[in-house]
């Protein structure tokens, strides 16, 4: 063909290229409108409000707004000395609009955080200043309380001038800035959360662990028996998938009750006393046996789907070539099965690391993981910020995994059942 | 299963020590499942095997807490399966429309952005249930949707959307284009065309992420405990607080009637896979 051809024009004298590009464009829209309803409703309902758990975590406007004069004041105070006197008429005039609009209470709690004791030295301001006079109210407040006088006071208000806090993500690894502004760890027998943490991972890690030593074999048998058996088998992984998780997580808390079966079965072969039964639930154990049973099948169907792929042949052949089972298994199937090992697990570690239900139920105190701590922030203190910080950090480390298994797998490619 | 007759003597046992290895974790997942039913039969109050039940002694069962259950004083079952039926079943009307509207976008290849589309899409899977409740929950509050069927509705549709889109996009992606493409040229408008052509051919997949979307709302309990007052509390929520409080046999009752349900849904999953896989011509 010459280079300077005519181009190919279509029916209504238009060049093809040109409609075809048209065509394309069109179909392109299209197809956005048909995902665009849900995509939007998932904005809207889902991404949004989590972006703004963000902005909920390291929101501190409140104490901000509570005294917009003494902050006004206190941006010239270098915080060395005693503030000058302007800082101290801003505060009592805040002050007093505070305790008029019965709003004080919140204020006493809040710098109660900061330092301890402010509460007493605010409810005594409380009560003295509504005898106050006009003009000079450094002399007239630090006659209310000697602490006052003492400079760590005002810092401490001070400290709370930003609108925006990163303190509550500190507090969740233990962590605080002093009265320095330097960030220390809390005194060591206050390390809570750092403890649920390494639990947390630590409860995700072993039961993902142990639903792969128990999935694998299951899975090899599912994909290598005869269809008709193998279904029947299916059903098995496939029940409790379906089955209601409080309904499982019931049946656990029957089984491992101090009077339940699995402790009669001890009792009976001889493992140990009938008076000395041991405790199964309510603790670490508990949580490891029914989070593994439950999240079992979440391991067997990403790892049978791919050893269904996977030609008995290739087995074959490596033994005829003088492989002994062992070293035919180690070779050529198990490297097979690594993109369905690597699905599963990260499943499962996913699935696990959030996990709320079970581990509150049988889990006790020794066996609560960091979704119960988030769960008990957002219902008993109503610490929202706090919850939601807490929130923002496990969601990072998932979507971290989640990303990883994008790379490794794909979304597309999770197959259910 | 059958081994060949050359098989070593050791080989035969590491064979016979794996069947009882996968024998072990059958039991360990289907087995608790089943000590649910004779319990809930249960004529006593405890929640052990008692010696009659041991002798199989017929005194010793009872139809009592299956009676507490529905007839009982202050029971809070029947508004909790009703509340549970209704969100349920919307739900998952709303999964089904938008999922499949989403797949079918989806699975077009004109596509753009397709695959942070789809990780988007299917995000309320990923993301722990803690975090989605919180989120939810401060939206619902914020726009007055709390404690409201309305309200968890929306939610159980956010969450069971990915499992429609999931189930969707792989019925789909054996779907052969030219048959629309072939409806079309003979004169049929595009919604004709998805009516008649499209539609029943990925009705295995739709259902079938339905019922995922339905399980799912039905057995969903950590965003409905954030999100329900004392009007719409559902089956699982009750349990919750059932299983907190104190286990009682009327408990063991409504989990019998659950697992008969998920062995009535299995059943169905099962039967519209295969046909799903007839129709697009799977053979394995």
């Amino acid at each position: 063909m010459s280079s300077d051809t005519q181009k190919i024009l279509s029916t209504d004298g238009i060049p093809l290229e040109e409609s075809l590009k048209k065509a394309e464009k069109k179909n392109k829209i299209k197809a956005f409108l048909l995902v665009t309803p849900l995509l939007l409703f998932l904005i809207i309902t889902y991404i949004i409000p989590i972006a703004d758990m963000f902005s909920r975590s390291i929101d501190d406007k409140m104490v901000t707004n509570m005294l917009p004069k003494t902050y006004k004041a206190m941006e010239q105070w270098d915080g060395k000395e005693l503030p000058p006197e302007e800082v101290f008429e801003a505060f009592y005039l805040d002050y007093k609009i505070l305790v008029k609009n019965k709003t004080a209470g919140r204020l006493q709690t809040q710098l109660n955080y900061e330092k301890n004791g402010f509460k007493s030295v605010l409810k005594k301001l409380a009560r003295k200043q509504k005898k106050f006079e006009e003009g000079n109210y450094k002399e007239q407040i630090m006659k209310v309380h000697k602490r006052w006088r003492n400079v760590d006071y005002w810092r401490a208000i001070k400290r709370r001038a930003p609108a925006y806090t990163y303190s509550k993500y500190l507090k969740g690894v233990d962590m605080y800035s002093n009265e320095e502004g330097k960030i220390v760890q809390v005194s060591e027998d206050r390390r809570i959360h750092r403890i649920l943490w390494s639990r947390t991972l630590e409860v995700a890690f072993f039961v993902t662990l142990f639903c792969f030593l128990m999935a694998y074999p299951i899975a090899h048998l599912l994909a290598t028996l005869p269809m008709k058996y193998s279904n029947l088998l299916m059903i098995c992984v496939l029940l409790p998938f379906w089955t209601s998780l409080l309904v499982r997580t019931a049946s656990w808390m029957i089984l491992l009750q101090q009077q339940g079966l699995v402790n009669d079965f001890f009792v009976w072969i001889g493992l140990v006393g009938d008076d000395n039964r041991p405790e199964m639930m309510y603790n670490k154990t508990g949580t490891y046996v029914a989070m593994t049973q439950i999240l079992l099948p979440f391991m067997v169907l990403p790892l049978y789907s791919v050893m269904k792929t996977i030609s008995p042949s290739l087995m074959r052949a490596g033994k005829s070539l003088g492989a002994t089972p062992g070293v035919a298994f180690f070779k050529i199937y198990f490297p097979l099965t690594i993109p369905g090992i690597g699905a599963g697990c990260l499943l499962v570690f996913i699935l696990a690391i959030g996990y709320y239900i079970t581990p509150a139920l049988v889990g006790g105190a020794s066996g609560t993981l960091i979704s119960n701590q988030i769960a008990y922030h957002m219902k008993s203190t109503l610490d929202w910020s706090f919850a939601s910080a807490m929130g923002l950090m496990l969601l990072t480390g998932v979507l971290v995994i989640y990303w990883i298994y994008n790379k490794l797998v794909g979304v597309d490619n999770i197959k259910l059942g | 299963m059958a081994l060949p007759k050359y098989t070593e003597p050791h080989y035969r046992i590491w064979h016979y020590f794996y069947l009882f290895i996968c024998g072990c974790v059958f039991f360990f997942l289907i087995a608790p499942l089943f000590v649910i039913f004779p319990l809930s039969f249960n004529a006593e109050e405890f929640l052990v095997f008692t010696d009659g039940m041991k002798r199989l002694d017929p005194d010793a069962f009872s139809m009592r807490w299956y009676k507490d259950m529905v007839y009982g004083t202050k029971n809070p079952w029947g508004l909790a399966a009703k509340n549970s039926f209704i969100i349920a079943i919307f739900a998952t009307i709303g999964s089904i429309i938008l999922g499949t509207l989403a797949a079918l976008g989806l699975s077009s290849r004109h596509m753009p952005y397709k695959g942070l589309i789809m990780a988007t899409l299917i995000s309320p899977m990923i993301v722990p249930l803690i975090i989605s409740g919180v989120a939810i929950f401060f939206f619902m509050a914020k726009v007055g949707l709390a404690a409201t069927h309305l309200g968890i509705i929306l939610a159980h549709i956010i969450l069971g959307t990915p499992f429609v889109v999931i189930t969707v996009t792989a019925t789909l992606s054996g779907f052969d284009h030219s048959i629309t493409r072939a409806a079309s040229s003979l004169g049929s408008n595009p919604f004709n065309t998805f009516m008649k052509i499209t539609l029943p051919l990925i009705l295995p997949g739709v259902i079938s992420g339905g019922l995922f979307a339905f399980v799912t709302s039905f057995d969903e309990v950590v965003v409905v405990l954030f999100l329900a007052g004392l009007d719409n509390t559902t089956i699982p929520v009750q349990m919750w607080t059932g299983l907190r409080e104190q286990l009682s046999p009327t408990i063991l009752a409504v989990a019998t009637c659950l697992i008969v349900l998920s062995i009535l849904i299995l059943l169905t999953a099962e039967l519209l896979r295969r046909r799903s896989e007839r129709l697009r011509g799977i053979n394995r």
